[in-house]
């Protein structure tokens, strides 16, 4: 294949992977990387370093919309982005001490993980009050708009959401993806976030966290100029058509389907990394 | 009343975040595109290989050399140095932040902010 009609349909991919993956919410980063190493039978770092930077341009991109509505805890984040970063690079550095099939059958559960969290219905907490010292201390508790004008919240869990958010940010280095099901864990069931703020004060962190880790990346040599390229503007250009028709698109048949592909794709990742093929 | 006022200028500071974050991924995928062409143009016809991992070049992989090769015009360092910038663009919004907070005068948010912002520069 020459590099043209490569970079042609690694666009068309990439396109389909970040409009799929900005309807349902999972991000393109999960599907990028088994399309990636299963079909394209790219080398696994190296779609790790793609998928990367895919995320990077996601999250940004996602984050400038939700930024300016005032939905997001810029606080919540910050602070927690404490635990992702030193999680990201810790992961980053692993990634190279733990053979690639292993990587892969951790990927696979991951996706799972992500596709059946996808599926079960959002708990949406809303704890109001003074909340606890520590929620208090970092100035945690805040207020976002509702159709009713400014709801208050206050935040639970700090310590136990700070180590799943370090969780997030391990895995996050070590498989390249934005982790955004496990955050949703640690903000929405840990910590007892309202869940508009979760979604949003996620998608913000997302990118840094990534950028903690693709540098390493970058230093190693896994990001490569030809393969980012086409899914950078794909993966961007899929997101921004799918944030305008969000609202057109019947998201639940869509979110079971792409959960379906998700699942196969995980037991192929498993199946590859148990007989050492990745 | 502190309260309001706090969150006042939490939401200047998230306008203008916002306005960084358009900026840095415009900028970025209008330089990937123009590198996308440029080494199309060079290399359409070769074939790539990523099967197994060889490792880039020190021209895609070292800050000042990726500039260096992307001023002479050369597409894939022009596409490196693209995603350099997309990879700013986070870190320029924590950049604002430690302004916005000195300003606020919430040192426990600077100190916060400094960290997360030296341990992503420490990385690179």
């Amino acid at each position: 294949m020459t590099a043209l009609l490569f970079t042609l349909i690694l666009l068309g991919v990439s396109t389909i992977a970040g409009l799929l993956g900005s309807l349902t919410g999972l991000g393109g980063g999960v599907v990028l990387i088994p399309v990636l190493t299963l079909i394209f039978k790219v080398d696994i770092h190296y779609a790790i370093g793609t998928s990367l930077i895919s995320v990077i341009a996601t999250s940004s991109g996602a984050a400038a919309a939700y930024v300016k509505e005032g939905i997001s805890n810029i606080r919540l984040g910050m602070f927690l982005e404490l635990a992702t970063t030193i999680g990201a690079i810790s992961g980053a550095f692993l990634a190279t001490y733990i053979p690639t099939s292993t990587i892969a059958i951790i990927f696979g559960v991951i996706l799972i993980l992500s596709a059946v969290m996808s599926l079960i219905k959002h708990s949406d907490h809303l704890v109001t009050g003074r909340g606890g010292y520590l929620a208090r201390k970092l100035k945690l508790n805040n207020r976002y708009p509702t159709q009713d004008g400014e709801q208050q919240y206050t935040v639970k869990n700090i310590v136990g959401g700070f180590l799943m958010m370090n969780v997030a940010g391990i895995i996050s280095g070590l498989l390249g993806i934005g982790s955004g099901a496990l955050k949703v864990i640690a903000m929405d069931h840990i910590m007892q976030v309202p869940f508009k703020v979760s979604t949003t004060t996620s998608n913000f962190m997302i990118g840094v966290t990534a950028v903690a880790s693709a540098g390493i990346y970058l230093k190693r040599g896994y990001i490569d100029p030809g393969l980012s390229m086409p899914v950078v503007i794909g993966v961007l250009v899929g997101a921004i058509v799918g944030s305008k028709i969000l609202f057109a698109a019947r998201t639940k048949a869509l979110k079971i389907i792409f959960a379906i592909v998700i699942l196969i794709l995980s037991m192929e990742m498993m199946y590859n990394g148990l007989t050492h093929k990745v | 009343m502190k309260v309001i006022k706090q969150s006042i200028r939490d939401r200047d500071m998230e306008t203008i975040m916002g306005k960084v974050l358009r900026f840095g991924v415009l900028a970025s995928v209008t330089i990937v595109t123009i590198g996308g062409i440029v080494y199309l143009v060079q290399h359409g016809s070769q074939k790539p290989y990523y099967q197994q991992f060889v490792g880039e070049p020190r021209r895609f992989r070292e800050i000042q050399k990726i500039m260096q090769t992307a001023l002479q015009g050369r597409g894939r360092s022009v596409i490196q140095l693209g995603l350099l910038v997309l990879m700013a663009t986070p870190l320029a919004r924590i950049a604002f932040s430690i302004i916005g907070y000195i300003l606020e005068k919430d040192f426990l948010y600077v100190v916060i902010t400094l960290i997360v912002f030296s341990v992503i520069i420490l990385s690179l």
